[in-house]
């Protein structure tokens, strides 16, 4: 599965926190790979177990969650293994972080240049007065009017779009092999949310990075990504290119994923939705985690959890309807 | 508006905040059912003497020609009046007694900083682990313990029992005063056995004082330590790779030190006001074994002075705080914008 072009690859991840109501399972056995230079999205509903996979990479899961198993690798390496320190050299340098809210996301105690400005002094050991020369330089090429005056802005001082400008800035000081984005634009306008999807991807073709793409949208998906994995209940159910995926989705959740995005086209006058929520991870569902709501749901699905099969070359999908005979693992 | 005309317009408001509190002391004093004059007079005196004095202190008047005398006073001649029992001006009462009484105040003051925000930080850090659980042990007893029954303890362990610290007295070697704080003056004197000596009696009684305080802050600063540390911009300066001691040094605990500053102000306002019993207990010559004295006189002018000087220091305490808080947090600016 592996091959020389993918940066990232993320093997059979489980992820879960011991809480006192029990443990939560919030990734089972996650796989997927990310290619050099590719912008891998990452689709499913809230509390499926995306951003969890997010700091499941950087190795930043919050207590009382843990890795129980599984490897991530990048370019080989395996991080899971590796101390803090390592991972420290890791973090903001070769692998950087957007977060879904800027607001929350920058310290209110700080000025904006100097946050962007840390990675260049601790991870390269730039002297302070340069860090925060090439920190404006970098917020410049994000496209924050003002780049000079606004670095010495204290994040409260600047708009919502600013803001997630600075973090991008930020997670692009040190140029990391893989950049994560966990929803940034949620929480910004339509047309600034849209401004930053662009600035991302034309960042990206600059820096040359790989992509991992957190969101529930389908249309940033189609707009952003080239390949992309569908979540369901810390499981990834569907992992194909964005084409096929719009085209030809074969696994239910998919399925009935896409067909509750709304279209100015089709016009239905009522917009089709899922029946059931998403389980509690504390008890997951037996078997395929889908299967309580799954409208093809078979006798098998309650009893065995599905293996990831190959329906054609580059896609995956693991439910039973395409692979019923195989009951093993 | 710039941060001068701001501590200004403060200190301006002080004025009407001390006159507020001078008009609660005087209608306290005059509704206790206690006659000053007869108590200031002595059991023995006659009838004419109470007299006499009654009518040098205005007792006789309304409340309101009273204040006012007392407020012209103040004002115009800086006079706090003359105490009955001690026979001196009140001001240089208090200016004689001040030093001590301050002095110790820092000395808690300090001491529960130096031991409270670490002790709270640490706790934070290493939460729910036996470190945590010695802290959390230690600022509860702090904050549940009187301050009286700690005195006592401490007396008969380091005085009593192991006789390591005295356990009255502010010093008992004479050096010449030009502060009146003697830790200062000591040095000043270049005499380092009075200082050592001056010191050791220091301990006791800002230990004792320091504890309430320390265990105040040690609540506050854990609280608020565990809230920052899983802030969102906590996890972004992890994700950035930053060194552990940055991100808990400089990115939580800027954040994390505001709760328990904005405590600060008022913290030494109670240090002061704790002063009255621990002087007591420890016979420390300050202000507030004056006041004690005084209470028990129903030395009014004593008490009043006394009063004013500490809702005075209070307020100030306060104000100190909240430019404080406006150099830490540029989200709070002092009055307004300020570039």
């Amino acid at each position: 599965m592996e091959t020389r072009e993918d940066l990232l690859v993320v093997d059979r991840l489980k992820t879960q926190f011991f809480t006192y109501g029990g443990v939560v399972e919030a990734l089972d056995e996650v796989s997927f790979e990310i290619r050099l230079g590719e912008i891998f999205g990452l689709v499913g509903e809230s509390g499926c177990g995306k951003s969890v996979t997010a700091t499941s990479i950087l190795g930043l899961v919050a207590k009382p969650g843990k890795i129980v198993s599984g490897r991530v690798l990048l370019d080989g390496e395996n991080l899971v293994e590796k101390s803090e320190q390592e991972m420290n050299r890791v973090r903001g340098s070769r692998i950087a972080m957007i977060f879904q809210d800027p607001t929350s996301s920058l310290n209110p105690l700080f000025r904006i240049g100097y946050q962007v400005a840390e990675p260049y002094i601790y991870h390269q050991r730039r002297p302070k007065r340069q860090a925060l020369k090439d920190a404006t330089e970098i917020l410049a090429k994000t496209g924050l009017p003002d780049a000079v005056e606004k670095s010495r802005n204290y994040p409260h001082e600047l708009s919502g779009g600013m803001r997630q400008r600075a973090m991008i800035a930020m997670s692009l000081t040190c140029e990391p092999d893989l950049l994560i984005a966990d929803e940034p634009t949620t929480n910004l306008d339509v047309t600034i949310g849209r401004q930053i999807l662009d600035l991302v991807k034309d960042l990206q073709r600059e820096f040359g990075a790989s992509v991992l793409w957190i969101t529930h949208d389908m249309a940033v998906v189609a707009q952003m990504c080239d390949r992309v994995g569908v979540m369901y209940a810390g499981t990834i159910v569907e992992k194909t290119d964005v084409r096929t995926l719009f085209r030809n989705a074969k696994h239910p959740y998919t399925e009935r994923l896409l067909r509750a995005i709304p279209s100015a086209v089709k016009s239905a006058d009522k917009l089709e939705e899922i029946p059931g929520s998403v389980p509690q991870l504390i008890h997951p569902p037996t078997g395929c985690r889908f299967h309580p709501r799954c409208d093809h749901v078979m006798e098998i699905c309650s009893r065995v959890k599905p293996v990831e099969l190959e329906v054609e070359p580059g896609h995956m999908v693991a439910c039973h309807l395409f692979g019923g005979e195989k009951e093993a693992t | 508006m710039r941060l001068s005309t701001y501590i200004l317009r403060r200190v301006a408001m002080l004025i009407p905040v001390l006159l507020g509190v001078l008009v609660i002391i005087f209608v306290i004093a005059y509704v206790i059912p206690a006659d000053p004059a007869r108590a200031w007079a002595g059991p023995r005196a006659r009838a004419e003497q109470v007299q006499v004095l009654e009518e040098r202190y205005h007792l006789n008047d309304p409340i309101y020609t009273q204040i006012w005398i007392y407020l012209k006073n103040v004002v115009l001649h800086f006079d706090l009046g003359v105490s009955p029992t001690t026979g001196r001006p009140v001001r240089d009462d208090l200016k004689a007694f001040f030093p001590a009484t301050f002095e110790l105040a820092m000395c808690a003051f300090f001491l529960a900083i130096a031991l409270g925000i670490p002790l709270g930080v640490v706790s934070a850090l290493r939460r729910n682990r036996p470190t945590d659980h010695f802290s959390r042990v230690i600022a509860l007893t702090g904050v549940s313990t009187p301050l009286f029954w700690s005195a006592l303890l401490l007396q008969f362990l380091f005085y009593y029992k192991l006789g390591w610290l005295p356990a009255m007295g502010r010093s008992t070697i004479d050096i010449t005063r030009y502060t009146g704080f003697v830790l200062i003056d000591s040095v000043l004197n270049w005499n380092w056995t009075a200082f050592g000596d001056a010191a050791i009696h220091m301990i006791l009684p800002a230990a004792t004082l320091a504890f309430y305080s320390m265990g105040y802050l040690v609540r506050i600063t854990r609280g608020s330590m565990l809230e920052v540390l899983e802030a969102e911009y906590v996890i972004t300066a992890k994700a950035k790779g930053l060194p552990r001691k940055i991100v808990i040094y400089r990115h939580a605990l800027k954040n994390a030190i505001i709760p328990p500053l904005t405590v600060l102000g008022v913290e030494f306002g109670w240090l002061l006001g704790g002063t009255v019993l621990l002087e007591t207990i420890f016979a420390w010559p300050g202000m507030g074994r004056y006041a004690a004295g005084s209470i028990v006189m129903v030395d009014l002018p004593a008490v009043v002075g006394y009063t004013l000087v500490v809702a005075m220091i209070m307020l100030l305490s306060n104000l100190v705080v909240d430019i404080l808080y406006s150099v830490i947090d540029p989200r709070i600016r002092v009055g307004g914008k300020r570039r």
